[in-house]
């Protein structure tokens, strides 16, 4: 590969060479799949425009003011836990020599397979009164009622956050510490050279650098911490997407509900835009360098410990703590829990988030390579509203999801009746394609984000070298990038099967007659307390999440050869 | 490529569908809002009794609006779930029809379903005080308003103010005592409490066990579940079930229901399921397996419910409560409830 790093260079004019010979075809296809992908957003934001009633004089008067403030501290404090853990452990497992690190490369990924609504009923049965840790403290103290002592109240905003955190980090450190180990070693020996400390070169440099790949995972950990609803609900957090479900179930208005998803998705976009804003005039090519060996630093046996400790914690609490909980649960009920159901529902889960992984995958790659033939404003337009779905309660993007599904499939029954005098009835509404569809438009953004950012930084030299010997972008796409972004490709397509497996709202509302998946399995006994009965799949969750994390990992550590 | 690559995924996902379609025969279709598992030991004894398969999707939220958007095609007949306001809705949105049968008019009391057939309840709940054991008198807690007395600052746990159950419960008494004196109500309550709205209504029984709170309110068959579960048995016996307003207007109640949806196209299959559940075998499965009242006046309650004594039941229309709901959700903001 050319060894080339020119970092944060002025952007080059090289687009209109890249999209002079294309076909059209591309362009086509992309607006075309885009178009289908937003329809779910857009039918919501149609929603926003007809309000049973205007809801927003009342909430401004009552509730609006905490609902804000609340989301904003849990964002805060989730964006604080988030990036410490991703970004401290991405790194000292990138350079630093400690034991046990090979193990914690991949055992980092392991909180990521367990879902936050899992999370928050194993840590609320261990740490509420009646759980085991107060009732050894009793034990142990001689206290015989709650007033006796303080405990720290897991149902509150401190807790979600921290549930929310524990399983959210892993997206961090997945993106920095692929960046870290795509970054030249040479720049960062030079940044020693120049006297900077490793310190000071770690946010001079290293940082800076990892930046887009940072601000990546970021936007995953908040999109879906805006959008979750089981963790604070069960903690009776009031975020604003308590306020949301409150104005559709309670107040009935449905409309009212789509303009508060409506306002959430315009701060996600205000968002996003801005940390785009603000590296406008970076862009990074070849600062890929895989055949300088990263050199490891050696530390003395003090901050091998910390090293050790450090990485330790989050995995420790994230993923060892509530899969002892499952596990001894599952073990209690096995003869309950273990019948053809929990295989039956087990086949479904694989199977529908295979396909969904599949299908995103393709048209990921497909929109993201479109807007690197035709970067046009409207092709980014395109692109970031595609990717909505990420941030919208689940539920509310089921309800995205019916309009269009079931509006074709009368239209196209209205149709065939007049015509043919046969009803096709609903074709595609409550089916598992209903499923497949509402899966993809939720996780495409991870999948075009990744798949998007590992494009930006291939050169387009790369492109035009293809194209000039003769390839069409078809050709290019499949012959030179693919191949480069295997592990990419991987990587996106293991989180989104991830996500899917642990999908849970839009699977309720969207499901075919008497089909379970795992998830909603386990959300209707964990819903009314009865988590022990449903621990076995719960684990199969978890550890379904676990294989491809597993094979994730090698497939990053295997991009470059390492000293 | 690309193109083979899309059409074998087309192709997985029409094999999918496929499997969906091909599901004929004798059924009937329920969008519940109550967990599958709930329903199950009565839809096995429908299915044994008649041969008639049942298939459920069950979810907390967005049934109204897929009946909705699927209109006429919908393959829906039955919606079941709890809540006058959330049965109201359907009605409302027009997306039930109403029934004239003699089974169900004969097994159902009038003000327990739609003047037109457009639901039917087929069990009811009190929503009762429960009070500790060892810190309350009896006596000394008999009425909703008691809730409000300042005496009772900082010893009453209850679940969130937004949560039907209570928003119910508030309907009604704007219903009795008019909008501003209900709202006083309700602060005076809001300001009894010892901590902020939190968890299910085991978990304020669960808090009175554990000394957090003397007092909490929630219906009567978490109470009786919690009895029968030798986990929950403990904290149970910690506190008293209370038949609020016994002397006067009776105890608030709420229901559990069934709507014969528009398009219904297994019409006759859930007509029977309907007529079904309103029969004394299915009544006495939930009143046995849920601790609820059954609807059916001519079943009793479970013999533990029954040793509570007899319920007065508050006669205020249930159509009253739903209407009242708006009213309610909205003074649950004002006073600041849930914070």
């Amino acid at each position: 590969m050319s060894q080339q790093p020119t970092i944060s260079a002025d952007q080059p004019h090289h687009q209109p060479l890249l999209a002079r010979r294309t076909s059209k075809r591309w362009l086509l296809s992309a607006i075309l799949t885009t178009a289908i992908v937003a329809l779910p957003i857009l039918s919501v934001i149609y929603l926003a425009f007809f309000p049973d009633e205007n809801i927003w004089p009342h909430l401004v008067d009552t509730t609006l003011p905490r609902y804000l403030t609340t989301t904003f501290k849990l964002m805060l404090g989730v964006t604080a836990i988030t990036l410490t853990i991703g970004i401290i452990t991405a790194w000292v497992i990138t350079m630093c020599n400690f034991p046990g690190r090979r193990f914690f490369e991949w055992a980092m990924l392991l909180p990521f397979a367990v879902p936050a609504y899992v999370i928050a009923y194993v840590y609320t049965s261990l740490l509420d009164y009646a759980g085991p840790v107060q009732i050894a403290l009793r034990e142990v103290f001689g206290w015989t009622s709650a007033q006796d002592y303080w405990f720290p109240e897991i149902r509150s905003l401190g807790g979600a956050t921290l549930m929310i955190g524990l399983v959210l980090y892993p997206y961090v450190y997945l993106l920095a510490r692929a960046a870290f180990l795509e970054q030249s070693p040479s720049l960062f020996a030079v940044s020693r050279s120049l006297g900077h400390s490793a310190l000071s070169t770690f946010f001079r440099v290293v940082l800076p650098i990892a930046r887009p790949a940072l601000a990546v995972g970021l936007s995953l950990v908040l999109m879906e911490t805006l959008n979750d609803f089981g963790t604070v609900d069960f903690f009776a957090v009031q975020t604003l997407t308590a306020g949301l479900f409150d104005t559709w179930m309670n107040l009935g208005n449905l409309g009212g509900a789509a303009q508060i998803a409506t306002t959430m998705l315009t701060f996600v976009v205000i968002l996003v835009t801005l940390e785009r804003y603000s590296r406008r005039r970076q862009a990074q090519f070849a600062a890929r360098d895989n055949r300088t060996p990263i050199t490891r630093f050696n530390l003395s046996r003090s901050k091998q410990l910390l090293c050790l400790l450090a990485c330790l914690m989050p995995v420790f609490l994230g993923f060892v703590i509530p899969a002892l909980t499952l596990a001894n649960f599952a073990y209690e009920y096995f003869a309950e829990s273990w019948n053809t159901t929990f295989i039956r529902n087990t086949v479904n889960s694989l199977f529908l988030s295979g396909t969904a992984a599949l299908t995103t995958l393709i048209i990921g790659v497909a929109l993201a390579y479109s807007r690197r033939l035709h970067n046009t404003k409207g092709m980014q337009v395109l692109m970031r509203l595609s990717s909505l779905g990420y941030a919208m309660p689940g539920a509310v993007l089921a309800v995205g999801v019916i309009i269009p599904l079931a509006g074709f499939d009368n239209w196209l029954d209205s149709i065939m009746r007049s015509t043919f005098g046969i009803s096709t009835g609903l074709l595609l509404s409550g089916t598992t394609f209903a499923l497949v569809f509402a899966y993809t438009v939720r996780f495409l953004a991870v999948s075009a984000g990744s798949v998007e950012s590992a494009l930006q930084k291939v050169t387009p030299s790369m492109d035009m070298a293809s194209r000039s010997l003769g390839h069409s972008p078809s050709g290019t796409l499949i012959k030179i990038h693919l191949p480069m972004l295997r592990g990419t490709l991987l990587t996106a397509a293991l989180v989104v099967f991830v996500d899917c497996m642990k999908e849970l709202p839009a699977t309720l509302i969207l499901r075919p007659f008497n089909f379970e998946t795992l998830a909603t399995y386990v959300y209707q006994f964990a819903s009314d307390e009865r988590l022990a009965h449903s621990a076995l799949p719960a684990l199969i969750i978890v550890i379904a999440g676990i294989i491809p994390i597993i094979l994730m990992s090698r497939s990053i550590g295997n991009t470059r050869s390492v000293a | 490529m690309q193109l083979k690559l899309i059409a074998s995924a087309a192709m997985a996902i029409a094999a999918s569908t496929a499997s969906v379609w091909a599901n004929a025969g004798e059924e009937v279709n329920i969008y519940s809002y109550r967990q599958a598992y709930l329903l199950e030991p009565l839809l096995e004894a429908f299915t044994e009794e008649t041969g008639i398969e049942t298939n459920v999707v069950f979810a907390r939220s967005g049934l109204a609006e897929r009946l909705e958007r699927e209109g006429q095609n919908s393959p829906a007949d039955l919606v079941m779930t709890v809540d006058i306001s959330r049965i109201n809705e359907l009605v409302e949105r027009g997306l039930t029809q109403p029934l004239q049968n003699d089974v169900l008019e004969q097994n159902i009391p009038a003000h327990l379903r739609h003047p037109d057939g457009k639901w039917f309840a087929l069990t009811t709940r009190g929503r009762m005080i429960y009070a500790s054991v060892d810190r309350v008198e009896e006596g000394e807690i008999s009425t909703y308003e008691d809730l409000a007395d300042p005496k009772w600052e900082g010893r009453i746990c209850t679940r969130s103010g937004k949560h039907p159950y209570n928003i119910a419960l508030f309907s009604s008494m704007i219903a009795h005592h008019g909008e501003q004196e209900a709202e006083q109500w309700l602060a005076g309550l809001k300001n009894n409490l010892a901590r902020k709205p939190q968890g299910g209504d085991r978990d304020q029984i669960k808090a009175i066990a554990e000394g957090v709170c003397d007092v909490s309110l929630g219906n009567s068959y978490y109470y009786g579940n919690m009895l029968e579960d030798e986990n929950q048995r403990e904290a149970a016996e910690a506190v008293r079930i209370v038949f609020p307003n016994a002397d006067d207007r009776g105890t608030h109640i709420n229901i559990s229901g069934i709507a014969l949806t528009n398009s219904a196209p297994n019409q006759e299959n859930a007509i029977r399921l309907m007529e079904f559940l309103s029969q004394e075998k299915a009544q006495q499965i939930y009143a046995e397996a849920n601790t609820e009242y059954p609807a059916n006046p001519n079943v009793q309650p479970s013999g533990l419910v029954a040793s509570w004594g007899e319920m007065h039941a508050d006669s205020l229309p249930l159509q009253t409560i739903a209407d009242n709901r708006e009213a309610a959700v909205k003074m649950v903001d004002r006073v600041d409830y849930d914070n």
